[in-house]
């Protein structure tokens, strides 16, 4: 999350404080990412150090005011239509998790996956949950609930596909006691 | 109190090396006003699971109670009765009778349950104005979009005070939006104390529900726990 965009953001809609920022930023990402007031005063230094933001001065403090320069308008553009790093983590756990349980004896594969599938839907209904009593009075909130349930919802899929891809090798023979570990493919780089 | 109690319930098709055991020893029990939803992949045994509890098959065995009557002692027509005063279906491609308007599709339950017209059209009316629809009750299943169809079949489905709500992928074809607006009409329809009981694949379907039950060839292999408040996101990590 860059706290860094989102406050040139914030400040294209005008002058404000830093107590302000911390508020609105709070707000408008449906509080779920909260923000101390030391990390919003540390970036906005940084800022402002940067040329992407200028201060009224000297005078140190909650009543400090600062607006967003053009270069700073310049970066914001910039970012937004940069692509985020999307290409896969080089170890997602869950996966390395059911790869593992394949292998070890006395494991059942099918219950590993049971309980994450178990633990992930649980964490879906808590999400839905949310956006049930909330996300209908704040877009921002609940597209950020949207953004979770739809990257848990993804877990889950790919259980289901693991589900049924051992059951068919199992069943075809094609998982042997002793199989070694998967190579595992380089990690695909996406520029 | 339950509203559906299924106990030991197994359904076995066809006979010697064909037989194909379809639900194995399922128990399950949805209070009033409770959202269940059946998780499982194509061939778990979810629809079979959904025909025996909206009494349109039998289970070979195990029994089935519907508001506490058990439904295997009950002649055909009370069957019939039970399935058109207590009980309401949501299907996937929502079954709207086509050369009925929305308004004669939610009223036809009432009316075939002896409703005299005049009650049974008033009732249709509101349902359908409950559920955002004032402007089409007088629309063709075929002037309605995918949205506005699976709507009025909900409205058919709670339409004279029903008390259990079964759903089959009742948002399979529909788009995300949509979807979230027909798992919120049905949420609303449990809180008005109705039962509900969503059979799917779908894993963001499933989540609207206060419990999930996971079903894998037939059986029931694991349930989330109840729901937890939305509260619980934002504890402290432990």
């Amino acid at each position: 999350m860059s706290v860094r965009h989102a406050l040139l953001a914030l400040l294209t809609e005008g002058p404000k404080y830093g107590l302000q920022l911390r508020q609105e930023f709070e707000a408008r990402t449906g509080e779920v990412w909260p923000l101390n007031v030391g990390q919003v005063y540390t970036t906005l230094q940084r800022l402002e150090r940067d040329g992407l933001v200028e201060s009224d001065g000297d005078d140190e403090g909650p009543q400090k005011g600062f607006r967003i320069t053009g270069r700073g308008e310049a970066e914001l553009t910039a970012w937004l239509r940069t692509p985020p790093d999307l290409s896969s983590p080089p170890r997602d756990e869950l996966v390395i998790k059911i790869l593992i349980a394949m292998q070890v004896p006395h494991v059942e594969v099918h219950e590993v996956i049971q309980r994450h599938r178990r633990y992930l839907v649980q964490l879906m209904q808590e999400w839905t949950r949310l956006k049930e009593y909330a996300a209908d009075r704040d877009v921002g909130f609940g597209l950020v609930v949207d953004a979770e349930l739809f990257r848990l919802d993804a877990a889950v899929r790919w259980l289901d596909a693991a589900d049924g891809r051992i059951r068919r090798a199992a069943a075809d023979g094609r998982i042997a006691e002793s199989s070694p570990m998967p190579k595992m493919p380089r990690r695909a780089v996406v520029r | 109190m339950n509203v559906l109690e299924l106990c030991g319930v197994s359904k076995v098709y066809g006979d010697g090396p064909a037989e194909v055991h379809a639900l194995r020893d399922v128990s399950l029990s949805v209070d009033e006003g409770e959202l269940v939803a059946v998780m499982g992949p194509s061939g778990s045994g979810k629809s079979t699971l959904l025909t025996i509890a909206g009494t349109l098959e039998d289970p070979t065995n195990g029994e089935v109670r519907v508001g506490g009557a058990s439904v295997s002692g009950m002649s055909r027509n009370d069957r019939a009765r039970l399935r058109r005063r207590v009980l309401g279906y949501v299907f996937q491609d929502f079954n709207l009778l086509a050369g009925l308007t929305a308004a004669e599709n939610v009223s036809l339950p009432l009316e075939l349950d002896g409703v005299p017209g005049k009650s049974a059209r008033q009732a249709s009316l509101q349902a359908l104005d409950d559920l955002g629809l004032r402007d089409r009750t007088q629309s063709f299943p075929d002037e309605l979009s995918g949205g506005e169809r699976q709507r009025v079949a909900i409205a058919r489905a709670v339409v004279g005070n029903r008390r259990l709500l079964l759903a089959d992928e009742p948002s399979g074809a529909l788009d995300s939006a949509n979807g979230e607006a027909v798992m919120r009409l049905i949420r609303a329809a449990c809180q008005r104390g109705v039962a509900g009981v969503v059979v799917t694949h779908d894993a963001q379907l499933a989540s609207w529900a206060d419990r999930v039950v996971f079903l894998r060839d037939g059986r029931v292999v694991d349930q989330t726990s109840p729901a937890p408040g939305p509260e619980s996101l934002f504890a402290p990590n432990p």
